[in-house]
């Protein structure tokens, strides 16, 4: 569906492009587990979230969560999906010592949602989308971490130590069709379900905190070619950037082996990221069996029709739609980008843009002041003392020429530090900028006055020197004068011989 | 398509995560394969119109509020443990030195 | 006073203070010392906490409360949870296991006044007939210590019949209460599927398990079931209707009453005494005012067949879990596949293997569709053969068991074991409430005793009042629950 192949991606002379497909599975924002009433947080002590349903002792039962049932809804609708009229849970059968019941709880041929449409901004400029398979529910796994190994990997460990705090926290599994082809639109993609989930509030989706974690399929096939070549499924990716690395190797990898005429092998690959390779994990001829059958123990569901309607009506305006709507207002990609991405930055640049009609400006503002200003103290642009209604009021002073920018900045630190309003300081401390030519002309000539040899400079040629008395009229005037006209008057005064 | 002779109790045994001794692999062999000759009178039944019952008493969306339940107390689980260490399970090493496997979710 | 026999007078007596719960729990406590090595109905005997239970019950009475199972003994079959108590299903892998919580219909009746005496044997993880698959105690029959007691709810209807308990809990996926009943003389009833909380019973088949009192009579049945009956929060499959409550429902003859008796449960393939003996019981039924009126249940001859699909599938998942990690047992090995493999190998005895191993089967790759979903629809079609029988008839009358109970041993074949619930595996596909009310004695040729018949009873879908009512009048014409073994027979204990 996307148009731009892999760049310049060939065997021996032919063209190729990489097929990629996306499974994300993301962990849902609830206060309880999917199937039982312990708290689902990030980081609590050890085995201190359980009980017997998520520890899966023997006689406990499962109950599913109204709220994570809904919020994958959402996630789907977001997206355009279809939710069928019956989905019900089944078990996938295979045993784990981080899986307590040896089986997990999933959705096989019914999930929550179906299809779907990703659109997405590659940071170069262009647009792709990517179709959604499907959504579903399904439960977490507990934790392992690995002792007695030097680097806490499997490997060379005697014995694993398990933490079931996230055993059953409800996780949804974001399947996609094999529309993606490079790793930047992998990216894109990505960070566009992150951007989507975040503002629905369906997932904090922290990659560090494990609350989304993706695996990468991924063949390769002549340009052109509507057959899929053999795939590779690539695991263990922490980070956005270590997802487009890992796909950047295994294109590279893949195209090497094709260019040496040799097989691609179906199997599971790990990334390493110190190496900046995949390396082999088993290979599926090691066939599963997962037997899944339909749970028992959990009844189908059924959103009826009002459920739906009630759940996209709860969606608000989503982020790719104002993304759109920045572009269309002449905001550059990067920074309609960076607004979207920097929580409540885009909500209050609306607010902003809005009450002074300014929408460049504000921008300036946002992206420019006073994110450095967020940066410097850590407290971000929304939750700061400059209100949407302080900034905008500060806009309009710049815009009707009352104050000047170098006052602006100056103010704007002002109102980080304490609060209160641009046009209330403005007036009761005397900023408003001085228009007035016969006021500049008495501070002009007070500065030719004192820089004579500067004066003769600039008679005799050196032009550049403007800048210097400029400025020099600028301090005299405590920052108020208009830059415009000190400079415009500055000039006048040079030009006219007989001065001195 | 239902051949009654037709089990692998090897295989199934693995899946099941059950040694057997060959001893018992035969034994095991020769009773399941008569309980399938037995159950493949379902054959007899025609069946091809008629939807599977998963619940024989029809019920849809038995839900829960999300509203947070007392968890156990810890040293109670962990008391339970057939081996701990500190505030966790421990468990055996997850699988053979060469084949490292990664996590399924 | 000696302490009544049924849990009905004894609610009452003790809401009157004419006895303390705490009197009746050492009374009970001391049969029990003495009776249990000739019946082995006891994994666990829990005396002390009978003991505690009864003196919070005391003083409950003494404040004013009264509680409809005030002071009564209740035996617990050990796949049901009772916080801090071993739980062990019968299993090795099991056998150390304290439960950390308590099954939601045990707490009710508990809640209700019951003393918990003890938790009872079964077959390993509910799966048997005769009770010999438990790997951890046998049980005798009160009416023949040669014989099984049935199961796999064996240790709770042997306590009920040899007067260890007034009250028993059993679990019943495929007949496993209404068949130990008849074989040891008591009333065990499975409600409809979904009536009873499943919460803290442990999983043999999800679809099919309902938890369901033993007790002397009719009326401690309906008293218990009333009482533990109802949705439960924390069972996703506990039904939400409300419950009628049947105790006050009995009736005493049965005008007008339909019932029906089913074309393909012929009595030729029992024995000639066996025989006579249910064609009496639905002469009675008869006498009593009923129509007697011809069913059929097409389908029902591949009830067995459908069950040995469903439950082992259902059963192989749902053991899965005990694997060695979390709790239970543990058998090293050199990695973690090994340590699976070795703690299942020696934690299960034959039976469960058997099971687990077919419903793998069942379940796995290209047999899914020939195996599971093909029962699957079998058992819709089993359900639907019902719910045209009881257009014609308010209940169906079946023998409980296809035979009196057996010697030990006499069943090494798994199949002929497995036939023993053919009369009650049909109703447990269907979701139906169904008991087993004593209808009779018979002499076998290979015995001295006489030992008790169960009459089956089922009616539609939550009809537990009208199923209680009719079973209440049978028992109260026919006088055949009144008998009681010659270990039960002589309660004279004062207290
Ligand atoms: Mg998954
Ligand atoms: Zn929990």
């Amino acid at each position: 569906m996307t148009e731009a192949p892999h760049a310049g991606l060939a065997v021996n002379g032919t063209p190729y492009e990489s097929v990629i497909g996306i499974e994300c599975h993301v962990e849902l924002r609830t206060q309880t587990k999917m199937f039982c009433g312990c708290r689902n947080v990030f980081g609590a002590e050890p085995n201190s979230n359980v009980c017997p349903t998520c520890l899966g002792m023997p006689g406990a039962l499962p109950v599913p969560n109204r709220l994570a049932l809904e919020l994958l809804v959402k996630a789907g609708l977001a997206f355009g999906a279809d939710i069928p009229a019956f989905s019900k849970f089944d078990r996938k059968n295979y045993f784990y010592p981080d899986m307590p019941k040896d089986y997990q709880i999933s959705q096989y041929d019914t999930p929550l949602t179906q299809g779907g449409l990703v659109e997405f901004w590659v940071r170069d400029g262009t647009r792709g989308r990517c179709r959604l398979t499907r959504i579903h529910l399904e439960e977490d796994t507990g934790k392992s971490s690995h002792a007695g190994s030097r680097d806490g990997r499997i490997a060379g460990s005697k014995h694993s130590l398990v933490d079931f705090n996230r055993a059953g926290v409800p996780l949804m599994e974001c399947v996609s069709e094999p529309d993606i082809r490079t790793g930047p639109q992998a990216v894109a993609y990505l960070e566009t379900l992150k951007r989507t989930f975040v503002a629905l509030g369906v997932s904090d989706v922290k990659m560090e905190e494990g609350s989304l974690r993706c695996d990468v399929n991924l063949s390769l096939r002549p340009l052109g070619s509507s057959a899929y070549g053999t795939k590779t499924e690539i695991k263990n990716m922490n980070s956005f950037r270590s997802v487009e690395r890992a796909i950047e190797s295994e294109i590279a990898r893949q195209a090497a082996l094709l260019a040496r005429g040799e097989r691609i092998v179906q199997e599971t690959r790990g990334w390493d990221e110190a190496a900046g390779t995949t390396h082999s994990m088993r290979s599926k001829e090691e066939a599963h069996d997962y037997r899944y059958f339909p749970d028992p123990d959990l009844s189908p569901i059924a959103f009826a029709g009002d459920d739906i309607a009630r759940l996209r009506g709860e969606l608000g305006i989503l982020p790719n739609a104002r993304i759109e709507r920045f572009i269309s207002d002449g905001v550059p990609l990067v920074q309609a980008l960076q607004l979207i991405d920097t929580p409540g930055l885009a909500a209050y640049y609306e607010t902003a843009a809005t009450l002074s009609g300014k929408p460049q400006a504000t921008l300036n503002f946002v992206l420019g002041d006073l994110s450095r200003l967020a940066n410097e103290t850590g407290i971000p642009v929304h939750a700061s003392r400059v209100t949407a209604s302080a900034l905008a009021e500060l806009v309009a002073l710049v815009d009707a020429g009352t104050i000047n920018s170098k006052t602006a900045k100056d103010l704007l630190g002002r109102l980080w530090a304490d609060g209160g309003s641009a046009r209330t300081l403005v007036e009761s401390e005397g900023l408003a900028q001085v228009s007035d030519p016969g006021a500049i002309d008495t501070v002009v000539a007070e500065v030719l006055a004192a820089n004579g040899k500067t004066v003769a400079d600039y008679r005799a040629g050196k032009t550049k020197v403007l800048g210097f008395l400029v400025g020099s009229v600028m301090k005299q005037s405590r920052g108020k004068a208009n830059p415009q006209l000190v400079e415009e008057r500055l000039r006048a005064a040079l030009e006219t011989t007989g001065v001195s | 398509m239902m051949a009654s002779d037709d089990i692998d109790v090897a295989y199934v045994a693995k899946l099941a995560r059950i040694a057997l001794s060959p001893d018992e692999t035969e034994r095991f062999g020769t009773q399941l394969t008569a309980l399938l000759e037995h159950v493949a009178a379902l054959e007899k039944l025609a069946v091809a119109d008629v939807p599977a019952t998963a619940q024989v008493v029809p019920s849809e969306n038995v839900v829960r509020d999300d509203v947070p339940r007392p968890s156990l107390e810890r040293e109670t689980v962990l008391e339970a443990a057939p081996e701990r260490q500190g505030a966790y399970f421990r468990v055996p090493r997850i699988i053979a030195e060469d084949s490292i496997v990664g996590e399924e979710t | 006073m000696t302490v009544p026999e049924t849990a009905a007078e004894i609610a009452r007596a003790v809401n009157e203070r004419e006895l303390s719960a705490a009197a009746i729990a050492a009374e009970f406590e001391a049969r029990i010392h003495l009776r249990e090595a000739a019946v082995g109905a006891f994994l666990t005997q829990t005396g002390a906490l009978a003991l505690a239970h009864a003196e919070r019950v005391d003083a409950r009475v003494r404040a004013g409360e009264e509680l409809p199972l005030a002071g009564v003994p209740l035996a617990i079959k050990d796949n049901m949870c009772l916080t801090g108590t071993r739980t062990t299903c019968g299993s090795k892998i099991l056998e150390n296991w304290t439960a950390p919580y308590t099954a939601t219909a045990v707490q009710r009746l508990l809640d209700a006044g019951a003393l918990p005496v003890g938790k009872t044997n079964l077959d390993e993880f509910a799966m048997g007939s005769s009770c010999e698959n438990s790997a951890l105690g046998t049980t005798r029959n009160p009416w023949d210590r040669e014989r099984v007691p049935g199961g796999s709810s064996g240790g709770s209807v042997a306590a009920v019949a040899a007067g260890e308990a007034v009250l028993a809990l059993g679990s019943d996926t495929g007949g496993s209460i209404r068949e130990p009943a008849a074989f040891c003389g008591v009333v065990g009833f499975k409600p409809t599927y979904g009536r009873v909380s499943r919460y803290g019973l442990i999983a043999f088949a999800s679809s099919l398990d309902q938890i369901g009192p033993v007790a002397r009579t009719v009326q401690d049945a309906a008293r218990c079931y009333d009482v533990m009956a109802g949705h439960d929060p924390l069972d996703a499959t506990s039904l939400a209707r409300p419950v009628a409550a049947t105790h006050n429902g009995l009736r005493d003859d049965l005008r007008g009453v339909r019932i029906g008796l089913v074309n393909e449960f012929t009595l030729s393939a029992l024995g000639a005494d066996v025989r006579a003996t249910y064609e009496r019981a639905y002469a009675d039924l008869e006498g009593l005012g009923a129509d007697l009126v011809d069913v059929s249940l097409p389908t029902a001859d591949y009830g067995v067949a459908t069950y040995y699909l469903i439950a082992p599938a259902e059963c192989s998942s749902n053991l899965a879990r005990f694997d060695g990690m979390r709790y239970g047992l543990r058998v090293p090995g050199a990695d973690v596949a090994e340590t699976y493999e070795r703690t299942r190998a020696a934690g299960f005895g034959d039976e469960v293997k058997r099971r687990i191993l077919i419903g793998t089967h069942a379940l796995s790759s290209g047999y899914y569709d020939a195996y599971y979903v093909r029962a699957q629809k079998a058992r819709t079609l089993i359900a639907a053969d019902f719910a045209t029988a009881f257009q014609r008839c308010d209940a169906i009358a079946a023998p409980a068991a296809a035979s009196e109970a057996f010697r030990f041993a006499a069943k090494s074949d798994p199949y002929s074991m497995y036939l023993m619930d053919y009369y009650t595996i049909p109703m447990s596909l269907a979701g139906l409430p169904a008991l087993s009310v004593p209808c009779g004695f018979v002499t076998p040729p290979d015995g001295a005793h006489p030992l008790p018949l169960g009459l089956q009873l089922t009616t539609p879908l939550f009809e537990e009042r009208t199923l209680l009512g009719i079973a209440h009048a049978y028992e109260r014409a026919t006088m055949h629950a009144s008998v009681r073994p010659p270990i039960a027979a002589n309660e004279t204990a004062r207290v």
